[in-house]
């Protein structure tokens, strides 16, 4: 079990964002996602989770081993706590949910509506789904937002324990978690400093549209 | 897959979910029709098959934005996409719940409103079948369009576009069909093409429905 990525380029809308990325993540690790805002950490998260194309390069990893979680938790704000974890695990085919209520401290916060919920508590619901889906690689992307010290307490728990167990995980953070973790830093690995390509990947495809450019 | 059915009825059934939407808009089409037109119930009876199909589709295209937009805006529809649920069948199950929360009870309050509209017993059985096989296709292909606009803000009005040329030929069967039958004629013919139209979109949209999806995720 382990994510081995060599050469990848990544982009949005067909310009190239970060490239020549290569890391192998390996069965018990964590790696720590480093970079400034906008430096394409989310880009990246996105295409080693399978939801857009690597531009170039390749992703290796066991099938169905994926559990993504971004900024935005996938709650309906109708469904109560329960059923809100409930639908997930019946989407991932894993067990009652009743231990993962307690480990991420929402047991009495079950039966409450998700609209009611704090921010922090909306997160932890958010983060309670990784566990749910019985997955082995963790791809968080700033997880530990909206939550206070003692959640981020938990959740560095929670990551600990997966680890231990087999799994591994990549998050993007700009906190310390107290996580025994190697850091991976973008900051390198940007494919257009200067917008440049972006403006050159236009011109082309301007040119492939109308022809020879105009006198 | 039956867990994201039930997920997605229970949603509309709860406070805010548009459940019973299209059915008060069929409703006020069906009551202020006769205002309109006039009461003559000859004409009222003339009439009706294409006015109830007319109000039946816009019904339906009235709670299209939902289907898909609710999910992408929560990140669910991420997170589905790394479930190990295919996107065919999240399609699949978004056109069936849309079906059963609009389609359906309009199916079922058709003969209701047929009568409101002068039609006879035959005519309202004609019309209910009508209804029965074409609204599975107006759901069908209005996921579509709003898999295709799902990224966009605001989209209803490039859906409403995208969507209605195509929702033309289930229109024609099917108001075809509804009066052929209420008048006493063989409807065989417009009633075999609106079930080809529905078997048609239930085997084909799931799959440019989930590539449009995967196209607007990127």
């Amino acid at each position: 079990m382990e994510m081995r990525v060599e050469n990848l380029v990544v982009g949005r809308g067909g310009v190239a964002v970060l490239e020549g990325i290569r890391f192998t993540l390996r069965a018990g690790q964590v790696m720590v996602l480093r970079g400034p805002n906008g430096s394409g950490k989310t880009t990246l998260l996105r295409s080693l989770a399978g939801l857009q194309p690597p531009m170039a390069g390749t992703i290796e990893a066991p099938a169905e081993s994926i559990a993504y979680a971004a900024h935005a938790d996938g709650l309906k704000s109708t469904l109560t706590v329960r059923e809100n974890l409930d639908f997930w695990a019946k989407i991932h085919a894993t067990g009652p949910v009743d231990a993962v209520l307690e480990r991420f401290n929402l047991t009495a916060l079950a039966t409450r509506p998700a609209a009611s919920l704090s921010a922090g508590q909306k997160r932890r619901l958010g983060l309670a789904r990784l566990l749910v889906t019985g997955r082995a690689i963790w791809l968080l992307d700033e997880p530990t937002v909206s939550l206070d010290t003692a959640s981020v307490a938990i959740f560095a728990g929670v990551v600990r324990e997966h680890v231990a167990g087999g799994g591994a995980a990549l998050i993007a953070t700009h906190i310390e978690l107290g996580l025994e973790a190697e850091v991976f830093d973008v900051r390198g690995l940007r494919a257009d400093p200067d917008g440049t390509t972006a403006r050159g990947a236009f011109e082309a495809s301007f040119d492939a549209a109308f022809g020879e450019a105009l006198p | 897959m039956i867990a994201l059915l039930i997920r997605d009825l229970r949603l509309a059934v709860r406070a805010g979910g548009g459940f019973g939407l299209g059915l008060a808009f069929f409703l006020i089409v069906t009551m202020l029709v006769p205002f309109g037109v006039g009461p003559e119930a000859a004409i009222l009876a003339r009439i009706a098959p294409g006015i109830l199909w007319v109000g039946a589709l816009l019904a339906c295209l009235l709670s299209l934005d939902r289907v898909f937009q609710l999910d992408f805006e929560d990140g669910t529809l991420d997170l589905l996409a790394t479930s190990p649920v295919p996107m065919e069948g999240v399609v699949l199950v978004k056109a069936l719940a849309h079906w059963l929360t609009t389609g359906l009870p309009l199916v079922a309050a058709a003969p209701a409103f047929a009568m409101l509209m002068q039609m006879d017993g035959p005519g309202q059985y004609w019309l209910m079948l009508t209804l029965a096989l074409g609204t599975p296709a107006l759901s069908m292909i209005g996921a579509f369009g709003a898999a295709l606009t799902v990224g966009i803000r605001r989209g209803g009005l490039l859906l409403s576009l995208l969507v209605l040329p195509l929702y033309v030929p289930t229109l024609i069967f099917g108001a075809e069909a509804a009066r052929r039958g209420a008048e006493g004629i063989a409807a065989g013919t417009p009633l075999l093409l609106l079930a080809g139209i529905t078997a048609g979109s239930l085997a084909l949209i799931p799959f440019a429905a989930a590539a449009a999806i995967r196209m607007n995720l990127r």
